[in-house]
């Protein structure tokens, strides 16, 4: 961490989005993680996304659990809404967040510890609902904040940096996503902000829940040789799969594919995501296939990132229950609350 | 593009825009640094290595260091470093003793300086202490040069002349006053071993226009200016126009006022951002409310029944006439009345006491032909520095050239080559305290530059000597100290040492860093965190990176030497060091031994 506040420099010729907002307008308090933590690249990468996407701070709510990710979200966006949950139960205040203010952009942080140990069943459940926000794992396969423990997603064999050995196997987010019927499911790495940026950018604009599994090493416990999270692990098995990029509603596209090697993906807004298939054999729309796929090279050592899997057409949790077009928030309170008679009118049809 | 050589001096000395702009190259960040601690007399000391008169451009110089100084890129004012220099040359302790003298045993060598300004009292600076004999012949009956008799009191006050030039006086110089030498020749035969000539260009330019001569109310500016340091004039008439738009004509003006002007206009033939006047000097004319009118060319001085009445202009506009050259059309004509005129329309150097027959070339503007980086004529050890070698620039170049004239005089009196000369040097040293603690002050303040205070223009007029700006109060130092950047902390990479974790890049407030593929400079300007567009600023290219074979690039332009990329880094890959630039003087040419000069 550092000791001095980023200084807030307004430079000529500084870069300004849509909105006339600079980078550092969609900055947050000063990161108080360990220097070096992948963490706080994911959080310089989530600025760049939102200012690139111009979208308001204030049309932002930011949700995460406990942890050294859920740190996070006071980093970033200092004028968004946000909220600090209970240890691994972000999912069910975002659910009820974004059940009374739909017209938010939702982000959640998670760690791996916050979702996929005491978590769990609030982070399959999200996704089995199809909530509308963007859930970021970040993920390092070790509890940094309580010095180092094994985390659920640590790999049989890793070492933890005092020596013992992780015999238990993994929950892999992608997997348990893929699994639980996830509609937008990707992975990156802290390390590659070229491919995490469009991916973050794709997310927040995907009509559904949109999980990214991000590895981020912990330099402090989890970034030594022996580590399958660390730095330099992961840029040894990388393997890069399907790349994004998100081009929106305005903006021509430019990237010059040749045929078969993009699949163009339009989303609600009118915004598309590009995927282009670094491996060639790699369908992003095959649930079962991707599951394969990561399996293969999972048995093969290597980590395979990218947007992996994308169905932009399953009803979200609004759809489903048939909710107001309106944020509850902006309702009339005769329509909220439409009284006594009303009530029992409802109570009969339970009778 | 190929790894950056960080162990060129010039690489690391061209990040501090100041020391780089300053011709003596100053270390204005060090000094600086020193007196935010009060320490004042080290801050001088300091200072007084490359530039022997702090306490005078304190006051007057001409500050090149102030527009190339980096702050002015994240907001518009530079630090007021020409006002810093004062502070400490005010606050600073008595440091004759600290100066050295001549040696009791003299080297037994003689050198004659002609003229007692600041390129003649510079080289006396630099050689005394080696031991050389050294008489300084002056025509006036006071030492300074143009310093003194060009410069007002109410901005340059005797006594701060007084106290830097004697202190280089009474390292042991002869100082022989009212005497100008009106034979170089003779004076060569006196037996010097060399000679350096730092006469100035003492001679005020004419405007041979219509009625030039018809009236004794028409003034040369640099003359009149120094009848007035001298006291020879005393009073000027109530209307008073002066020509030209540089220094000289500010200071004509100002001193107008003060002898009884009334009225005074400065008419400048050109539009006002040509003007070769600084700013500053401008702003300090406006606010004593002298007019200043441009875009007028002079026709004419009309001179009725013997007395000058007026002067006639022609009223122009300036269009480009499509080679780049500016051209005047002009619109209409004016009178503008007035009692006196002042010229200020450039000065030239003059040299009648050289015989033309003694080897020194002159060129066709009857300039002496000097040795650009020597200072030599083409008579050996004949020596010119100041405006005298390549005509008016200002006091601090004039010490430059005086420094550099002094090691080829050390050089040639030796017998040693002057063209072989000691390189520049450079110290790096990390100033990490701690984890998160570095031994300067690193947090950017976002503080306004401070305005200097003035003697209230009701009282400033009453005298010709009161001298106008007060000096930064105690408030006003501390405050800009901490404008400055500290430039010459240096960041400073080992691409070995980096995990590409992008904390850095992250953290910076300026966008300086990316890691990227490398490529050719021109097309790796466009694709970093911020394109970098100023390409008089360099782009420092590490070698491959160890993981990923990319390199970190940074754009050299904005960075604010916060330090927070470094305290970020998790491997200490960044580390904050500073870089102190060494540069030889004729002392360390003459400690140098022979054969490490060999080598």
């Amino acid at each position: 961490m550092s000791f001095i506040r980023k200084p807030d420099i307004r430079y000529k010729g500084q870069r300004t989005n849509a909105l006339g907002l600079t980078l550092r307008d969609y900055e947050g308090g000063m990161s108080t993680l360990c220097a070096g933590c992948g963490h706080d690249s994911i959080t310089s990468a989530l600025v760049q996304a939102f200012f690139e996407l111009d979208i308001e701070p204030y049309r932002v709510a930011k949700l995460s659990g406990i942890g050294c990710s859920s740190k996070t979200p006071a980093y970033f966006l200092s004028q968004a809404h946000g909220i600090n949950a209970v240890h691994g139960r972000m999912p069910a205040v975002a659910t009820g967040a974004n059940a009374a203010a739909r017209d938010l952009y939702y982000i959640g942080v998670s760690g791996d510890g916050d979702s996929l140990s005491i978590g769990l069943g609030q982070f399959a459940h999200a996704m089995r609902r199809n909530l509308h926000m963007l859930y970021l794992i970040e993920n390092n396969g070790v509890y940094g904040l309580t010095k180092g423990q094994f985390s659920a997603s640590a790999d049989i064999g890793s070492k933890a940096k005092k020596g013992e050995i992780n015999e238990q196997r993994p929950i892999d987010p992608v997997k348990t996503a893929l699994a639980m019927g996830g509609t937008f499911v990707a992975r990156g790495f802290s390390g590659d902000k070229d491919q995490l940026l469009p991916m973050l950018k794709a997310g927040l604009k995907h009509d559904g829940f949109a999980m990214i599994d991000v590895l981020s090493p912990c330099v402090t416990f989890n970034d030594h040789e022996d580590s399958t999270k660390s730095y330099a692990h992961t840029r040894q098995f990388y393997h890069p799969a399907v790349h994004a990029d998100f081009i929106p509603p305005a903006e021509p596209i430019r990237a010059g594919y040749d045929e078969g090697e993009a699949v163009p993906v339009q989303l609600h807004d009118g915004s598309q995501v590009l995927l282009r298939k670094v491996a060639p054999d790699y369908d992003p729309h095959d649930r079962a296939a991707a599951m394969s796929y990561l399996e293969r090279h999972e048995q093969a050592g290597e980590i395979v990132t990218g947007l992996l899997y994308i169905e932009e057409h399953r009803p979200t949790m609004h759809a489903i229950n048939q909710t107001a077009a309106t944020a509850l928030r902006d309702l009339d309170y005769s329509v909220l609350n439409p009284g006594a008679a009303a009530l029992a009118e409802l109570q009969k049809r339970f009778r | 593009m190929k790894p950056t050589d960080t162990s060129d001096p010039d690489y690391f000395h061209k990040v501090v825009d100041c020391q780089w702009a300053c011709p003596a190259h100053t270390n204005v960040p060090e000094y600086i640094r020193l007196i935010a601690q009060g320490r004042y007399t080290d801050a001088y000391l300091l200072n007084r290595e490359s530039n022997v008169f702090p306490g005078i451009l304190g006051r007057v110089c001409d500050r090149p260091c102030e527009p190339a100084c980096r702050r002015a890129r994240v907001e518009d004012k530079p630090v007021a470093i020409c006002r810093l220099k004062r502070v400490a040359a005010d606050l600073s302790d008595e440091v004759a003793d600290q100066l050295p003298r001549r040696p009791a045993q003299g080297n037994g060598k003689r050198v004659a300086l002609i003229g007692a300004g600041c390129a003649s009292l510079t080289v006396a600076n630099d050689l005394l202490p080696l031991g050389y004999e050294v008489v300084i012949y002056e025509k006036l009956g006071e030492t300074g040069g143009l310093m003194r008799s060009n410069i007002p009191r109410f901005r340059l006050p005797p006594e701060i002349l007084d106290t830097e030039i004697n202190a280089i006086v009474e390292m042991g110089a002869e100082l022989r006053l009212n005497a100008p030498v009106e034979s170089l020749k003779g004076l060569l035969d006196e037996g010097f071993d060399a000679v350096f000539v730092g006469t100035g260009a003492p001679h005020g330019k004419n405007l041979e226009l219509p009625g030039r001569y018809d009236t004794d109310r028409i003034h040369i500016g640099i003359a009149w200016l120094e009848s007035v340091a001298f006291q020879h004039i005393e009073s000027i008439g109530e209307k008073v126009l002066i020509i030209g738009g540089g220094n000289t004509a500010m200071d004509c003006c100002r001193s107008s006022l003060r002898l009884g002007g009334k009225d005074v206009k400065v008419m400048a033939r050109k539009p006002r951002h040509l003007l070769k006047a600084s700013d500053w000097e401008l702003e300090d004319a406006e606010e004593e409310q002298v007019e200043l009118l441009l875009n007028h060319s002079p026709e004419e001085f009309i001179v009725e029944d013997g007395r000058l009445t007026g002067m006639k202009f022609a009223r122009v506009e300036w269009h480009d006439d499509g080679s780049g050259r500016l051209k005047a059309k002009t619109l209409d004509h004016v009178v503008i009345p007035c009692d006196d005129v002042i010229l200020a329309i450039g000065q030239e150097n003059a040299f009648p006491w050289i015989e033309r027959d003694m080897g020194i070339e002159f060129d066709e503007w009857n300039v002496p032909v000097v040795d650009k980086n020597t200072f030599e004529s083409t008579r050996p050890g004949v020596f010119f520095g100041g405006d005298s070698a390549f005509g008016p620039k200002n006091i601090i170049w004039a010490v430059e050239h005086g420094h550099q004239a002094a090691i080829s005089i050390h050089k040639y009196c030796q017998g040693e080559s002057m063209t072989e000369r000691l390189p520049y040097g450079m110290n790096l040293a990390s100033t990490k305290m701690s984890i998160h603690e570095w031994s300067y002050s690193n947090d950017f303040d976002p503080a306004e530059r401070r305005l200097m205070p003035h003697v209230s223009l009701k009282e400033r007029f009453k005298n010709l000597d009161i001298e106008v700006e007060l000096g930064f109060s105690y408030e006003q130092t501390l405050t800009e100290v901490e404008r400055c950047l500290n430039c010459d902390i240096q960041t400073v990479f080992a691409a070995k040492l980096c995990i590409e974790c992008d904390a850095c890049i992250d953290i910076c407030p300026v966008d300086c860093l990316t890691i990227t593929q490398n490529g050719a400079e021109q097309e790796l300007r466009t694709r970093l965190s911020a394109p970098a567009e100023n390409t008089s600023q360099d782009l420092y290219v590490s070698e491959d990176l160890p993981h990923t074979g990319r390199v970190m690039v940074k754009d050299e332009n904005l960075c604010v030497h916060c330090g927070l990329c470094a305290e970020r880094c998790p491997t200490a890959a960044w580390d904050m060091q500073k870089s102190e630039l060494i540069i030889p003087y004729a002392t360390d040419e003459a400690q140098c031994p022979k054969e490490q000069k060999a080598g």
